[in-house]
């Protein structure tokens, strides 16, 4: 039995006197696609921040791959995708390869060239997202939907079991969301790749996931999707303190 | 001019040491500048001020320091401010722009102060503030390639690392690359090419060279190994025509270096927008005009 990507156990989190996640259990194996969902400001992208080692717990354990995160050095297996991502600055000159490119700087190592074959690996991670075309394009010059796809490229380039996603689809229209999401799902099931989407278009997505996990400040539902599909009224309503039907999160958050 | 550069050695410093920070400046400066971080060259040059001042000064009045190259207090102050910055900048991690203020008036501070013990302006300190075609020494040139060789190779061997938090510094610490010691490392590079770039350029000018033909470079270059090339190209042009200018018509090469750089922007600029406005024209005559 190989070890799950990802174990948290009774993990805590707070800046300064706020709680931002409370005895947070969870895990996630291979293979498996899971959409985090919650409300804004419910600790999601802390949830994030944590397994990527951004930031340490307060209290609580994470392991990565069955190591402790602390001592997780293969960061090259969990492929980053940030909403961040989103909002780099336009003019920075780079052109789509070296984004992609710079996928491999860690596994490359400090003081070494990029290996021969870097090029090839960034053709075929284009490929993989449906941009070898736009290779020697500048990443300014692409559409936002068309520069989320370089960065997943740019975590896929590393041949990582995990990728990791926060609210990768703001700020890209509904058209394009769509088959970003679709995209998402063929990684998943013809790649293997596990995935943890944070996300706020639960219903694009429940498609494709096969996990949920709802999170505010603690978990309130972790499980296989066809059970949150059965729960989804009681977990929403205890979110919000009164029943919601299929609401966008962003708007509903502010008065939670 | 060809047969100045080999009779005359004050010229050959003055050429190599320009060619080689036409090099580095603009190399380096295309990190500062994505980095944001474009005033921080400005703040060190001003650190660099107090230390080429105090120099000055301690020649003047501790006679076993009379032969003391200032170059070498001014590199000494330049990175001593680097490192200042960078703490401070952990200390206001949310204002990390107020060290920039802090240190440059300190610098300017310090400056002002041993130029008025030293009795105000002399014509050195005037060379350190303008740049000087005349007053680069071997000793100079020498340090100036040092300083080159430091930076060419952190450049070379951290190019993709510099890169890559450049572009996307959280997705670089998510990736675990250690920024800290890398950022440490490009402040005190940083402070070193301000301090070797000084004697020709000009304390006050430094942060031009570093700048303006990066800018230049970033609107026509697609990638940005394109963009380096390009700056890298401005820069030396810029330097070479200030130099050739500066002599001819005995002016501070700082001066004519920059206004060629800015020339060289603005010719970019307007090349930029002459050849979209023609491409526009012909699109309409064929008709393909994007909607």
């Amino acid at each position: 039995m190989t070890e799950p990507l990802i174990e948290l156990e009774d993990v805590s989190y707070r800046y300064g006197d706020t709680a931002a996640l409370e005895h947070i259990f969870l895990t996630v194996e291979q293979g498996e696609f899971w959409a985090v969902i919650g409300p804004n400001g419910s600790g999601k992208s802390t949830l994030i921040k944590l397994i990527l080692g951004l930031i340490k717990p307060l209290s609580g354990q994470i392991r990565l791959f069955g190591r402790d995160a602390s001592d997780f050095r293969e960061k090259e297996k969990i492929g980053y995708v940030s909403q961040k991502s989103n909002a780099f600055n336009r003019a920075f000159p780079a052109t789509v390869r070296e984004v992609v490119r710079s996928g491999l700087v860690k596994k490359t190592g400090l003081f070494r060239r990029f290996p021969a074959d870097a090029d090839e690996k960034v053709d075929s991670a284009l490929a993989a997202v449906g941009m070898e075309e736009f290779a020697d394009r500048s990443i300014g010059d692409l559409s936002g939907g068309q520069q989320q796809r370089v960065f997943i490229a740019r975590a896929l380039i590393s041949k990582p079991e995990l990728l990791v996603l926060d609210e990768p689809t703001v700020g890209i229209d509904r058209k394009h969301m769509q088959s970003f999401y679709n995209m998402l799902g063929r990684l998943n099931r013809e790649k293997g790749i596990a995935i943890v989407l944070v996300t706020h278009d639960v219903d694009t997505v429940s498609e494709l996931v096969t996990h949920v996990a709802c999170v505010n400040r603690s978990i309130h539902f972790h499980g296989p999707h066809e059970e949150y599909s059965r729960q989804e009224s009681r977990i929403r309503s205890e979110w919000y303190g009164h029943a919601v039907r299929r609401v966008h999160h962003g708007k509903k958050a502010a008065d939670a | 001019m060809i047969s100045a550069i080999f009779d005359y050695e004050f010229l050959q410093n003055a050429f190599a040491s320009g060619l080689i920070i036409g090099l580095i400046a603009p190399a380096l400066g295309l990190f500062i500048v994505v980095r944001r971080l474009a005033l921080i060259a400005d703040a060190l040059s001003h650190v660099a001020l107090a230390g080429i001042a105090g120099s000055l000064f301690l020649s003047q009045n501790v006679t076993t320091l009379a032969a003391l190259n200032p170059l070498y207090l001014g590199i000494g102050s330049s990175v001593a401010g680097s490192l200042l910055i960078d703490r401070l900048r952990e200390v206001y991690k949310s204002y990390e722009e107020l060290a920039i203020p802090i240190i440059m008036s300190g610098g300017i501070a310090l400056g002002a102060i041993f130029i008025s013990l030293a009795q105000g302006f002399s014509t050195d300190l005037v060379g350190y503030l303008f740049g000087s075609v005349s007053a680069v020494g071997r000793e100079d040139l020498y340090t100036i390639m040092a300083i080159a060789v430091i930076t060419l190779i952190f450049i070379v061997l951290t190019y993709k690392e510099l890169f890559s938090l450049s572009f996307d510094p959280e997705y670089s610490r998510a990736q675990g690359i250690s920024s800290r010691a890398l950022n440490i490392w490009f402040m005190i590079v940083t402070a070193l090419v301000v301090a070797g770039s000084m004697r020709i350029v000009g304390i006050l000018l430094v942060s031009s060279l570093m700048t303006v033909p990066v800018a230049a470079a970033m609107q026509i270059a697609k990638g940005f190994r394109q963009a380096m090339f390009y700056a890298v190209i401005f820069g030396e042009l810029s330097v070479l025509g200030g130099l050739v200018a500066a002599f001819y018509l005995n002016l501070a090469p700082g001066g004519t270096i920059v206004v060629i750089s800015i020339m060289i922007l603005l010719l970019v600029l307007g090349g930029k927008k002459l050849a979209a406005s023609r491409s526009a024209v012909r699109n309409e005559e064929v008709g393909t005009g994007e909607l």
